[in-house]
């Protein structure tokens, strides 16, 4: 299934400058996957060296943001729309 | 370095209206002992560079609740987002109070700094009249930005 992923403006630069952009999966992880294979330079952002989802980065399904629902194995279907944002941060 | 050993990066000068200033500065107050945050949103250029106008302003929830930290509430920044993009218009920078130490990016606002294209404001509490500043962070790097309110 094509499922629309919104990426905030620091990812951007690895997505030929495009704020919306479209993956097939039937899982978050596998939407994932198949973005990385298109846009290499997302990989290291959204995933990290231990294969879970990057700390720096919060992703929502819709509205709910999936480390509460199935983390990367969170079910998809037509028409889910990803946001991934980056944690806002500091002191 | 630039000859004023300033970092090499430009920054737009960010332009406030005096209803947003005041908007920013009162969030900061209303968020007292706790640091406050938001997050501001505005036109960008093709290369992703906001050119320091800023069409719309969003106090966040501080999801630390800390006097010392922030983190912008992450349902705050998604609804943010999604404002911004209704309205044509993207993120383009935060802000964040220091209640008692100056309008200065700290080692952790340098740390935790992802977004090179962003513009970060500090608001310092610290004095009676409370002090609004403005920086890019790159790298480790900070350049300030000058602020207009008009």
């Amino acid at each position: 299934m094509t499922i629309e992923v919104k990426l905030p403006t620091l990812l951007r630069v690895h997505a030929d400058g495009e704020a919306t952009v479209f993956a097939e999966g039937s899982t978050v992880g596998e939407a994932f996957d198949d973005l990385t294979k298109r846009f290499p330079g997302l990989a290291g952002s959204l995933i990290g060296d231990d294969g879970a989802l990057h700390k720096f980065v919060n992703v929502y399904k819709d509205d709910d943001d999936i480390r509460y629902l199935e983390g990367l194995d969170t079910k998809l279907v037509d028409g889910d729309v990803i946001s991934i944002l980056p944690a806002v941060a500091g002191g | 370095m630039d000859e004023q050993g300033h970092p090499g990066f430009a920054s737009p000068t960010l332009r406030l209206t005096a209803e947003q200033h005041d908007l920013v500065v009162a969030h900061c107050f209303d968020g007292l002992p706790d640091e406050a945050c938001g997050l501001l949103a505005g036109p960008i250029t093709p290369e992703l560079e906001p050119t320091g106008e800023v069409h719309r302003v969003y106090p966040c929830v501080n999801a630390d609740a800390s006097a010392r930290t922030y983190t912008v509430d992450s349902r705050d920044l998604l609804r943010a987002m999604r404002d911004a993009e209704a309205n044509g218009i993207d993120l383009i920078g935060v802000w964040h109070s220091h209640t008692h130490t100056d309008a200065y990016p700290s080692d952790t606002d340098v740390r935790q700094a992802m977004e090179p294209g962003w513009i970060y404001v500090l608001v310092s509490l610290k004095h009676a009249e409370p002090v609004l500043r403005a920086y890019r962070i790159r790298e480790g790097e900070v350049a300030e930005a000058d602020v207009e309110v008009s």
